[in-house]
């Protein structure tokens, strides 16, 4: 399948969850936030929700800021 | 929230205590603050701060130059009714006094509007007596109806209206408000309206707000001096502007503080206002808003209204009577008090400029 | 003496608010947190770039501080309202600098959008702390949107030219009763301390203390700067005489 992360296309193998999709990325749950298609995924629910071809996703972190 | 609850903030408030603690250094470092805060205006009000009257009146006198620059306006006030329902033991119209009572004609009121035009003056004040029947909205809408061909500028001094009653008003040609509390201490204020509805205390507080809800362009209080404890009525004066001031922010405040006059009838004010306390009630007022108006009417004496102008005094009344068709008639029905300064436009106007001021007739005019 | 701020809820104890953009390495972070004094801290919300190794700024600061998270690269309310949900959803406290910017040139903050942006969020139960040009009629409209502060800029953002809005931001602090919060533009300690002395409630700062040459060392001297003007404001300027302390021109005639 093919979702767009973060404004990228990127192949990935059907069936995966989001949380192991961020884990094959070396994220850190704990510090991100992630919008599904425009909704926000709550972190506890992110192993039951598969990605899905053509899905949209956006990983968002922290950075410095003023 | 309105102006009743601040009230009662400070009801059980320990006035003498608090100036008992105010020394010289605060009372000059509250001279040259920017904003005063509310206890600011109050310290001001304070006897102490009655030492410091000349560096008050300088910084009155530059802040009201500021403000408003070299300028009074004249107004004249213009008695449609003396018919009244209350009971006020200090005024003349009070309906126990055996006065005779009288109630223009719109016929009257043209001619007493000509009369007060000619004289230049294109600001008018109308006033009645409280009465539903004898002065009702409908009638003062068409004096309203009548002034508007002789004046650009037309407040009212009646009895309280709900906010609908002002808004007809102010669309008949109605611009401004004064009314007065006459006293903020709500047990005084039920002694001294004995009958009548006036005795409701806060339909009358809160008339002004109605006013300002209803858009009137400028709104006029102040407390009857002589009834109360001066420095606390001033204060709640002051605060009374401020809260309009703050809440609605597209009227002009201003304030009056008229001190009791003679008239019919045999009640004596208890508390005397001196010359010199009436000038630190006027100055602490300036400090405290800057931006308000301040009025002085011929209550007081000619030589001292002279000597008020540049100090912070920004609207007087001019060539005066309290008498219902004063300007015109012969024959004289009873007047609400006795005037102080009788002197005529003309001559105010000479004075005005003498003291390098320019008089004022005409300010605005809603287009 | 007792002199907290507070905001949201929350009981603060310093009042300078420090911004983490821009510094030289953000391993300095920790430690300039540290000599500031600051309990609340800006952060900003970025996509990640998973081509590049990044680190988290979140590292960086103490759990004990406030996060703070703005609403940078919002152009308008709904982009606002979108990037401070997520922000919520990150799980780092419900408190949103609401930073509207739709002008590259001047990089001046879009009043408007920021009053929509204020309403929404503040009914979501955000404390919501709006960036703003100072201007009386917003600074109410934010109040009754439910804003817990307001916090106008002293110069336009990240041009350390000091408190050129000084008449305005003084209206603001006289005229509404919620903390007024100096934010953009403060680019000296002195400056901080001015915006003290008039009465602002805090100020925050970024880019003078991560651009200067000592990052650590400017963030002390902005703490004790804040502290400073602080203390001038409660404790009331002393009187400028500007009147003539013997005759009395004005009030003679009352002597008669």
């Amino acid at each position: 399948m093919v979702v767009v992360l973060n404004g990228k296309q990127v192949e990935e193998e059907d069936g995966l969850s989001l949380h192991d999709m961020l884990l094959k990325r070396g994220i850190e749950p704990e510090r991100v936030v992630v919008e599904l298609n425009y909704e926000i995924v709550e972190r506890i629910k992110w192993k039951d929700t598969p990605v899905k071809n053509g899905d949209r996703l956006e990983v968002l972190k922290f950075v410095g800021g003023g | 929230m309105g102006f009743y609850e601040k009230y009662l903030e400070y009801k059980a408030f320990n006035y003498e205590k608090y100036f008992e603690r105010i020394s010289d250094e605060a009372v000059l470092r509250i001279i040259s603050k920017d904003v005063l805060e509310e206890l600011d205006f109050l310290a001001l009000l304070s006897e102490r701060a009655g030492r410091f009257l000349e560096q008050m009146a300088v910084r009155s006198r530059q802040l009201t130059l500021q403000h408003f620059g070299r300028v009074i306006f004249l107004y004249t006030p213009l008695y449609l009714a003396n018919y009244c329902v209350n009971q006020c033991v200090y005024c003349g119209f009070n309906v126990t006094n055996d006065i005779s009572r009288k109630k223009l004609t719109l016929e009257e009121v043209e001619r007493e509007a000509k009369a007060i035009s000619s004289t230049g003056l294109r600001h008018i004040l109308v006033l009645t007596g409280e009465s539903r029947r004898e002065s009702s909205v409908d009638y003062i809408k068409q004096c309203v109806e009548v002034l508007r061909k002789y004046f650009c500028s037309i407040a009212i001094e009646v009895y309280p209206l709900d906010t609908e009653e002002y808004a007809e008003l102010i669309e008949a040609g109605v611009d401004g408000l004064t009314l007065y509390q006459e006293v903020y201490n709500e047990d005084t204020y039920s002694e001294i309206h004995l009958k009548g509805p006036k005795r409701d205390y806060l339909y009358r507080l809160d008339a002004p707000e109605r006013a300002c809800k209803a858009s009137m362009r400028s709104v006029n209080i102040g407390a009857l001096l002589g009834l109360e404890d001066w420095r606390k009525e001033a204060f709640m004066t002051g605060l009374h502007g401020k809260y309009l001031q703050n809440e609605y922010p597209d009227t002009e405040i201003s304030v009056s503080m008229p001190r009791m006059r003679p008239h019919v009838g045999q009640f004596q004010p208890k508390y005397e206002v001196s010359d010199r306390q009436l000038v630190q009630i006027m100055l602490a007022m300036r400090l405290f808003m800057p931006r308000a108006g301040i009025t002085i009417s011929t209550r007081e004496r000619a030589e001292f209204r002279d000597n008020l102008i540049g100090l912070g005094v920004t609207r007087m009344s001019a060539g005066s009577t309290t008498v219902v068709g004063g300007y015109t008639q012969e024959e004289k029905s009873g007047g609400q008090f006795d005037i102080s300064d009788g002197r005529s436009v003309e001559e105010m106007k000479r004075m005005i400029y003498g003291k390098g001021y320019q008089p004022v007739f005409k300010d605005w005019q809603a287009i | 003496m007792s002199d907290k701020l507070m905001i949201g809820g929350k009981e603060l104890n310093s009042r300078l608010f420090l911004g983490t953009g821009k510094f030289p390495d953000n391993r300095l972070i920790p430690e300039v947190i540290k000599k500031s004094g600051a309990e609340v801290v800006t952060v900003a919300l970025r996509r990640i770039d998973f081509d590049s190794e990044e680190e988290n700024m979140l590292n960086y600061i103490p759990k004990e501080c406030i996060l703070m998270p703005n609403t940078s690269g919002a152009r308008n309310a709904d982009e606002a309202v979108r990037i401070a949900r997520l922000a919520r959803a990150a799980g780092c406290g419900n408190w949103i600098k609401i930073e509207v910017i739709s002008d590259n040139k001047y990089l001046l903050p879009d009043n408007f959008e920021t009053v929509k942006a204020t309403e929404i969020l503040a009914k979501e139960g955000f404390v919501v702390l709006p960036y703003m040009c100072p201007e009386l009629m917003t600074a109410k409209r934010l109040r009754d949107a439910g804003a817990a502060a307001v916090m106008p800029l002293g110069a336009p953002i990240g041009t350390n030219k000091g408190l050129k809005t000084r008449e305005l931001v003084k209206i603001l602090v006289d005229e509404i009763k919620l903390p007024i919060i100096v934010d953009a533009g403060l680019g000296k300690p002195s400056e901080a301390a001015e915006a003290m002395e008039i009465g602002a409630a805090a100020v925050l700062v970024n880019t003078a203390i991560a651009t200067a040459g000592d990052p650590v060392i400017m963030a002390e001297a902005f703490d004790l700067a804040v502290r400073a003007g602080r203390k001038a404001y409660i404790s009331g300027v002393g009187a400028i005489k500007e009147y003539a302390e013997a005759s009395s021109p004005l009030t003679g005639f009352l002597n008669d």
